[in-house]
């Protein structure tokens, strides 16, 4: 069975249509990278898998069940920015995760409660190498190191699904690199299913096994609003890594022609 | 030569910058008092730094033979109690309020407009109403502090809450939070350094509503020493209280700002910089 399933899926905004004929499946485990150009409804759409957009038309479903109108710990999120809390500290930051769902009361644990979520939280941390940072504030931390404790924080919950939107976006491109390893290593190894937005058609190849490219499907130069974009490439990488290149360029030519 | 924009005055020269005014102003009081007392020693409206250093010696060692306390002191305490109070109470509610304001619209929807329409209502014109209500007793000196600056602390609280990234109480959410936990370890941490710079622009205020109230009906505290001592021109006992009342209400400012940049460093990142 699959994950997530689109049916009819429309977005508006007044008369605006923003999304449209969106249909889809995606199994358990697939990485899916979604590429279009600015104000296509990209974020609008992981808006809508978060439950903080409201669905106008259509089916979004998880599990065979309508999505809930609002966040959950099954779907994960990072932000390109403020995922992080400027309050806490590295650890202060992870080990939330585990103080909310323990202590419904205070969401805050203390001595022995919180020796064990101190453990879990360094551990999730060493994955992402952020063990000797640990009494740093977000403050003090560089923009990939940020992005990192986002990425440690989402996965506390241990959530099925992990929600990017444009994570890497305000990176240097070393450390682009080095991140797009990271997320590849947690995808494999926590068995995730990923949504991720992202500008750079390069990035979606590489780190997806499934490209989608948003796009408006008709356009009409007297009404621009009347037409939603939806998914109008729809493409199995990993099946295909050989024409991935040229794929990637040919998308790239459509959206800035 | 460097455009002025650009022009920083390096160290010393800025404390010797910043000294300038205060000597120009001591400089000015003390030619203008000496010319007046040279023509006239039983002046009253510009006394000599001896003559107030004399009074004020006096108010803060002698006991008064009425009612048996030390005024200088007996005033401070009286006053400084009715804004610790008033104040302390105004920022309780604030941050009660500014929490539940900025984190349930359910809660923002009836409060915010009515806040907005009673932080316009100027203090001292429901003065009368307190006096009335409360009688010219302590409680109404307090409530006018409470009256004068609450809506002011709710509104800057509200208004913060409502700037924080919405991302934050989305990320909560995510990592299983409920309402309750939101507002306790997301929007309560970050309100607090708030509600203390807030309060301390609040002061200015409160000091206002308290002397105010204290010059119309009161026993004791430094704006009833101000006002009683008017009607005899005693400038020896007004001037040193002024400067006396600006010396609190400056300790009283930096021992907030440095409560707050001791306990929230992270609030504090962007200070400094100049």
């Amino acid at each position: 069975m699959s994950l997530v399933e689109a049916k009819g899926l429309e977005k508006h905004y007044g008369d605006d249509v923003v999304l449209e004929r969106l249909n889809f499946s995606v199994e358990p485990g697939e990485f899916v990278t979604i590429v279009g150009a600015s104000g296509c409804g990209k974020t609008t759409f992981l808006k809508m898998m978060l439950g903080t957009e409201s669905i106008t038309k259509g089916q979004l479903r998880v599990d065979d069940k309508p999505i809930p109108g609002e966040p959950g710990p099954d779907r994960g999120v990072v932000f390109q920015r403020y995922s992080v809390f400027p309050h806490l500290t590295v650890l202060g930051n992870t080990i939330i995760a585990e103080e909310l769902s323990r202590s419904r009361l205070f969401g805050k644990l203390f001595w022995r409660g919180r020796r064990k979520a101190r453990e879990a939280a360094l551990e999730r941390l060493t994955q992402v190498g952020l063990q000797h940072a640990l009494d740093k504030y977000p403050h003090e931390l560089s923009g990939g190191m940020q992005q990192r404790l986002a990425i440690a924080q989402a996965l506390m919950m241990k959530p099925r699904i992990l929600l990017l939107d444009e994570p890497f976006g305000a990176l240097d491109p070393g450390i682009r690199q080095d991140m797009h390893e990271l997320v590849g290593k947690l995808w494999r190894e926590q068995q995730l299913t990923i949504f991720m937005i992202t500008h750079d058609i390069e990035e979606a190849f590489a780190l997806g096994t499934r490209v989608w490219v948003f796009d408006k499907w008709r356009d009409d130069p007297q009404a621009p609003q009347a037409y939603g974009a939806t998914i109008t490439y729809d493409l199995d990488v990993e099946r295909n890594r050989e024409d991935a290149p040229s794929q990637a360029k040919q998308i790239q030519e459509d959206m800035y022609a | 030569m460097k455009r002025l924009i650009n022009l920083k005055p390096a160290r010393p020269a800025r404390v010797a910058l910043a000294l300038l005014p205060f000597l120009l102003i001591a400089f000015v009081y003390l030619s203008a008092s000496s010319a007046r007392l040279a023509e006239n020693p039983n002046d009253r409206l510009l006394p000599s730094p001896a003559k107030m250093a004399d009074t004020m010696h006096g108010l803060a060692t002698e006991a008064n033979v009425r009612t048996g306390s030390i005024p200088l002191w007996a005033d401070t305490a009286a006053s400084l109690k009715r804004l610790g109070i008033g104040v302390g109470i105004s920022a309780f509610a604030a941050l009660v309020f500014g929490l539940l304001s900025g984190g349930l619209p359910l809660f923002r929807a009836p409060f915010s407009p009515l806040i907005t329409v009673v932080s316009l209502i100027p203090p001292l014109a429901v003065l009368p109403i307190l006096f009335i209500a409360f009688g010219t007793g302590e409680l109404a000196k307090i409530v006018l502090i409470i009256v004068g600056i609450t809506p002011f602390l709710i509104r800057d609280l509200t208004g913060e809450a409502l700037r924080l990234p919405d991302e934050q109480r989305i990320k909560a959410q995510t990592l299983g939070a409920n309402s309750w936990q939101v507002m306790l370890r997301v929007l309560l941490p970050q309100l607090t350094p708030r509600l203390i710079s807030a309060t301390r622009l609040a002061l200015g205020s409160a000091w206002l509503f308290l002397i105010a109230a204290e010059a119309i009906a009161a026993q004791d505290g430094l704006g009833y020493r101000i006002f009683l001592v008017r009607r005899y021109l005693s400038m020896d006992v007004i001037l040193p209280y002024v400067a006396w009342i600006t010396l609190l209400a400056f300790i009283i400012d930096q021992a907030l700002l440095w409560i707050s940049r001791l306990s929230f460093p992270w609030y504090h990142v962007d200070e400094g910089k100049s």
